[in-house]
C-alpha cells in the first residue's frame, strides 16, 4: 500500500499552518503503511543562502564533528552559518556558492551522514516508524511553508531502513514520493548511472526520483519530464513530486493506487484516500475528483 | 429515523447495530452522519432498511448488501457496494474504481461518474452510471446490466462473458472479445426499465449495446437461458 500526503498552499495565510495540516493528514494515513514515514517541507527561502538537510544514526557525535568542520573549511561568517539539528536530521543553512563545497566535505569526510535534501527551499525528514512518532520527533506541527508531502511507507521493493523512506530527493529542491513498485528500476538504475547520476539505495522509488531529476536537468519541465516517465518507468505508480515552486502528480495508466485530489482557492491537496482530506479548510465547498490515469497534473506558484 | 454518528460512536456500533435489523424491523430510516471517508461504511446488511450516509466514505460502502437501501450524498471510495446481491445502493457524487465488483444482484446507481473497472466481474448485479466510467469497466463481466448516459475509457467488456453493456456516449477502446451489437425492441425496454429504476431522464434509443462475442470463452447455445 503506502499513504501518499501533498498540500500546495495557493493562500499565502495558510502558511503557518502548512506543517500542521500536512502532519495529521499523514497520520491519518498511518495504516496505509506504518513501517517509515516522512516529509518534505518547502520553506522561506532566503536569496543567496542554500539549505542542506542531514541525517546521521549517530547524531549526537556527527553532527558537532560537522559543523565543527564546515566552520573550519568555509569563509563565512559565524552568524551566517546555521546548524540547526533535530533528533537524527541537521539542516545547514549556508551560503549558496559554500553549497558544492560542504556537500563535498561531507561526502568525502563524515561516511555516517547522509544528506536528504538540498536546495533554496526544501527540508526533508523521514524515519523508520510511525508518522506520529516521525511527526513529533522532527516537530514537523511547527514546521511552515509554501507546499509539502508527505508519505508512510508500506516497505515493498526495499528494506525497511531511513534511507529505503520517502520523499527522495535526487536534485535541489526537487522530491518525490510513490505508492506503487516499479518493475524495471533495476535497467533503470544502471541506465542512470551509466549517466552519471548518482543514486544511493536499491529502492525503486529513488529511480523514478533520478530519473525526473536526470531528464530537468536536461531541461525538461516537471510536465515534460513526468510525460516522459510514463514511457520509461514501467510498472505502478502514483508519484507526487515536488520542486520549489511547484507540485505534480502523475498516476500509472492501469491506475491500481487509490488517489484523490481537491481543490478551492486557498489550496490544492492530494490524499491516498478521502480520509486524509476531511480536516482541511472549506472541504466541503473544495472540488473534490479522482485523478485521471495516465495524465500529469501540476500546479504552480 | 435513528441518526448514528461514525465519530461519536465507531463504525464497528454502525454496522453491528445495522446488521443485527430483521427483515421485520419497524426501524425502517437510518441516517448516518460524519462518514468522514471511513471504510466498510454500512457493510453486510441483510434487512428492508433505509439507510442515507451524510457525506463521503471510503472503501467498500455498502459491500455485500442484501435487500437494504443505501444512499451516499457524497462520493465513494473504492470498491462501493463490492458483491451485492441484492437492494439499492445510490451514490449521489462519483464513485473510486472498482464499484459494484462482483455484485450478484441489485441495483447500483452512481450520479457522477465512475473510476476505472467499474462493474468487473459483475455477476448480475445492475449498474446505471449518469456519467462517464473508467478503463477496464465490465472486465470479465458475466451477468447483469452496466448503463452508461456518458462515455466509457479504454478496453471496455475486455473478457465479457455474458453481461450487457449499454453506453450513450463514446467508447474509447472495445476490449478483446466485446463487440457491438443490435439493440432490439427487448433490449430498449429492458434499458428503458433500467433507467426508470434509477430515475435517470434518458432516451433507450440514444444507447449502443455491447456484449461478448463468445471467441474467447466456451460459450453453449444451451445454457443461454441461464443469462
Amino acid at each position: 500500500m503506502c499513504g501518499i500526503v501533498g498540500l500546495f498552499l495557493k493562500d499565502d495565510a495558510l502558511k503557518p499552518q502548512l506543517g500542521e495540516m500536512l502532519s495529521a493528514m499523514l497520520i491519518t494515513m498511518t495504516d496505509r503503511g506504518p513501517d517509515s514515514a516522512g516529509i518534505a517541507i518547502y520553506g522561506d527561502e532566503t536569496a543567496g543562502q542554500t539549505k542542506i538537510t542531514v541525517q546521521s544514526g549517530t547524531p549526537d557525535s556527527d553532527f558537532p564533528a560537522l559543523e565543527k568542520h564546515i566552520q573550519d573549511q568555509t569563509h563565512l561568517a559565524k552568524d551566517k552559518l546555521s546548524f540547526t539539528m533535530r533528533d537524527t536530521h541537521a539542516v545547514i543553512v549556508a551560503a549558496e556558492t559554500d553549497k558544492d563545497h560542504i556537500l563535498t566535505l561531507i561526502i568525502n569526510n563524515h561516511p555516517n551522514i547522509r544528506v536528504m535534501s538540498q536546495g533554496q527551499s526544501i527540508e526533508i525528514y523521514k524515519e523508520v516508524g510511525l508518522p506520529k512518532n516521525v511527526v513529533e520527533r522532527f516537530a514537523l506541527t511547527q514546521a511552515t511553508g509554501s507546499h509539502g508531502i508527505g508519505h508512510t511507507r508500506m516497505a515493498t521493493e526495499s528494506a525497511v531502513t531511513t534511507l529505503g523512506a520517502h520523499p527522495f530527493s535526487t536534485g535541489s529542491d526537487q522530491c518525490l514520493v510513490h505508492n506503487g513498485s516499479l518493475s524495471n528500476h533495476n535497467m533503470m538504475r544502471r541506465k542512470l548511472r551509466a549517466e552519471g547520476v548518482n543514486i544511493q539505495t536499491e529502492n525503486d522509488s529513488e529511480v523514478a526520483a533520478a530519473y525526473l531529476s536526470a531528464r530537468m536537468s536536461e531541461g525538461e519541465t516537471l510536465g515534460e519530464a513526468l510525460t516522459s516517465g510514463l514511457n520509461d518507468l514501467d510498472g505502478f505508480f502514483t508519484f507526487v513530486v515536488g520542486t520549489k515552486t511547484g507540485f505534480g502528480v502523475l498516476r500509472d495508466p492501469i491506475a491500481c493506487k487509490p488517489a484523490v485530489m481537491a481543490e478551492t482557492d486557498a489550496y490544492v491537496a492530494f490524499g491516498s484516500e478521502y480520509r486524509a482530506l476531511v480536516n482541511l479548510p472549506d472541504i466541503d465547498q473544495a472540488r473534490v475528483w479522482e485523478p485521471e490515469p495516465a495524465e500529469v497534473y501540476f500546479w504552480s506558484h | 429515523m435513528t441518526t448514528i454518528d461514525i465519530t461519536e460512536q465507531g463504525l464497528r456500533y454502525l454496522n453491528e447495530t445495522l446488521q443485527q435489523q430483521s427483515t421485520g424491523t419497524n426501524q425502517k430510516e437510518w441516517d448516518i452522519i460524519n462518514p468522514r471517508g471511513s471504510h466498510a461504511i454500512a457493510v453486510g446488511l441483510d434487512a428492508p432498511i433505509q439507510v442515507t450516509v451524510n457525506g463521503s466514505t471510503g472503501y467498500y460502502c455498502g459491500g455485500m448488501n442484501k435487500q437494504a437501501s443505501i444512499t451516499i450524498k457524497g462520493s465513494a471510495g473504492p470498491g462501493v457496494a463490492e458483491n451485492m446481491s441484492s437492494g439499492m445502493v445510490v451514490v449521489e457524487g462519483d464513485a473510486s474504481q472498482y464499484a459494484g465488483a462482483t455484485g450478484r444482484g441489485g441495483t447500483l446507481v452512481i450520479r457522477g461518474n465512475a473510476a476505472s473497472r467499474c462493474g468487473i466481474s459483475m455477476k448480475g448485479i445492475d449498474i446505471i452510471v449518469a456519467g462517464n466510467i473508467g478503463h477496464m469497466s465490465a472486465f470479465m463481466a458475466q451477468k447483469g446490466n452496466l448503463v452508461v448516459l456518458g462515455d466509457a475509457g479504454e478496453a471496455l467488456g475486455d473478457s465479457l462473458y455474458e453481461a450487457r453493456l449499454f453506453v450513450r456516449g463514446s467508447v474509447k477502446s472495445l476490449g478483446a472479445d466485446c463487440i457491438e451489437k443490435d439493440m432490439t425492441e427487448a433490449h430498449i425496454k429492458q434499458l428503458a426499465e433500467l433507467l426508470e429504476r434509477a430515475d435517470m431522464d434518458a432516451d433507450p434509443a440514444q444507447f449502443r449495446r455491447y456484449g461478448s462475442a463468445r471467441q474467447l470463452y466456451h460459450f453453449d447455445v444451451d445454457n443461454v437461458s441461464a443469462y
